[in-house]
């Protein structure tokens, strides 16, 4: 069946050349350089760097801000879907439509415009100054950048899951006299559990990475508000590569990781889109 | 069965908008203010700077670069997964969408690892007299590689959707191949692809961390817009850093628009239809 349904339409040669030829010099080979590199360094040297106090100092403070953040989004991603989703309301389109600005501003313009609105001075930080909260040069001002960059993802996960929810379901709770909070509890929370996790994911994954939208308004304290992206910049700048890069390892497969259990989600979580059906 | 009581509904938009306002609309009107504090003449002076005017034009060479590459890779990528079955499609589905799952320090580090001291090739490229780490030529391969696959990604699920019923049938009445792209395909993807252009060029302008990585920061020489706000900030002249961030912001505000436009188009044609 494979090899005799000839291909019908044109252009197949063409297109997997330039698609594998450009894949190839823009991505493959740029990362191949990264595992012949890491080949060349020795395990315990890998290790030595990993353990540094400094650099595990950083794992924490990044881990534990990205943790943080994508939980904040993980709850206002699932109201703003509702909200979206269920609700009328006057200027729901523009609400919707600014969702997207975390993909479209730059990092580091978003960087400094919530440094100076959390910095003492400004609007949101001298509110919080009067009753002895910090945020900007904290690991709070960190998690505020994150939350930033991380709104989307939660919410463009769950939106299209309670579009397709059934309302029969709700309606059979409902006339079976469960309470609207013992509805959404036990009937829609289930259903949207899947999308939820894989926005946390993927947030999560993201903010991880970050650098732009951090670095101004983390204040970079080493131990303190030093996150991992930064130690690597740092070691690059003083062309330790060998450092830069066992870090970077550490990183990558973090999010290969977190890539990797939100797939296993999303194809459960297919089958659920396509009304019980066969993921593909 | 929508019985949840008016005061739930209402409190529930009423923390929607006040988290987006305070998330993202207050940056934005930051963004605004502080560039204008000391009035429009000292905004268009920060503007015009001369340095200002060399970043800008070094991110526009870096965007257009990247744009016209990944609409190159967009299109060819798009057509061979979603027009052919083949071995090892999903595969290539995913390493397309690598880029966007890497950090931009590691997206960075990759092309300094490929061409810098320690690689294999840089004494060749040394002879050659070819600099890409901290030079031009670096700061485009990490634009070009953070915004790869943002057109591909835009197209193939049209495309998807759309099968390929009408090229096969093109085909077969003796259609080549560029003449089926044009008058069956691309009407169908038009504004899809539209939308990924203006991301992919927008996205492209304001890269930051692997863009930093490979720049070096030489004044005039490899700095980008956003490694320009980026040494203006640390400077402490604020003014000056937001008023070169409002451009920014006009790129921002200008992928919004054309997205709820594609969008809006999008639905009307699909409500056409039915």
């Amino acid at each position: 069946m494979k090899r005799s349904n000839k291909r019908i339409i044109p252009g197949f040669g063409l297109s997997m050349g330039v698609t594998v030829t450009l894949l190839s010099v823009i991505v493959l080979i740029p990362l191949a350089s990264l595992v012949i590199f890491t080949a060349q360094l020795s395990f315990s040297d890998i290790i030595a760097v990993i353990t540094r106090d400094r650099v595990l100092a950083s794992f924490k403070v990044s881990f534990l801000t990205a943790f943080v953040a994508s939980l904040i989004n993980a709850v206002m991603g699932v109201i703003l879907a509702w909200v979206l989703v269920r609700y009328d309301f006057p200027f729901k389109r523009i609400l919707d439509g600014m969702i997207e600005l975390p993909f479209a501003l730059p990092t580091a313009v978003a960087g400094i415009a919530l440094t100076s609105l959390t910095a003492d001075k400004g609007i949101i930080g001298s509110f919080f100054a009067r009753f002895g909260i910090k945020i900007a040069y904290t690991r709070a001002g960190i998690t505020v950048a994150l939350v930033f960059i991380g709104i989307p993802f939660v919410v463009r996960a769950v939106q299209p899951v309670l579009e397709k929810l059934d309302g029969s379901l709700e309606e059979a709770a409902s006339t079976l006299g469960a309470s609207r909070s013992r509805t959404f509890r036990q009937v829609i929370f289930p259903e949207i559990m899947p999308a939820v996790f894989t926005g946390f994911g993927l947030a999560f994954g993201r903010c991880l990475g970050e650098y732009g939208s951090v670095v101004f308004i983390a204040g970079n304290q080493p131990f303190e508000t030093e996150i991992t992206p930064l130690i690597i910049m740092s070691e690059l700048q003083e062309y330790d590569y060998a450092s830069a890069t066992a870090i970077a390892l550490v990183m990558l497969a973090a999010s290969f990781l977190i890539l990797f259990l939100v797939n296993l989600i999303q194809v459960r979580n297919s089958k659920i889109l396509r009304g019980g059906g066969k993921g593909a | 069965m929508r019985k949840e009581s008016k005061l739930v509904k209402w409190l529930l938009i009423g923390i929607s908008f006040l988290f987006i306002f305070v998330m993202l609309v207050l940056p934005l009107v930051t963004v605004i203010t502080e560039a204008l504090k000391q009035g429009f003449a000292v905004y268009a002076e920060a503007i015009s700077d001369k340095y200002t005017v060399k970043a800008l034009l070094l991110t526009l060479e870096a965007a257009v670069t990247a744009t016209v590459i990944n609409t190159i890779f967009g299109l060819f990528a798009a057509w061979l997964l979603t027009k052919f079955h083949f071995r090892g499609k999903k595969l290539l589905g995913s390493l397309i969408d690598l880029p966007v799952t890497v950090s931009p320090i590691i997206a960075g580090l990759i092309f300094v690892l490929t061409f810098g001291r320690q690689s294999a090739i840089y004494p060749l490229l040394e002879k050659l007299d070819i600099k890409i780490v901290f030079a031009v030529p670096g700061i485009i391969l990490a634009t070009v590689f953070v915004t790869f696959p943002f057109i591909s990604r835009e197209l193939i699920p049209v495309l998807e959707a759309e099968g390929t019923d009408e090229e096969e049938a093109a085909a077969l009445m003796g259609a080549g191949g560029f003449t089926i792209f044009r008058k069956i395909t691309f009407p169908h993807i038009k504004w899809a692809f539209l939308y990924g252009v203006v991301l992919c060029a927008a996205r492209a302008m304001g890269e930051f961390g692997a863009v930093s990585v490979l720049s070096g920061h030489l004044r005039g020489k490899t700095n980008t817009l956003p490694l320009h706000v980026e040494i203006l900030f640390n400077e402490f002249k604020y003014v000056p850093a937001f008023a070169v961030s409002s451009i920014l912001v006009m790129t921002a505000i200008v992928i919004l628009v054309i997205r709820s436009v594609v969008e809006y188009i999008g639905k009307r044609e699909s409500e056409n239809v039915h």
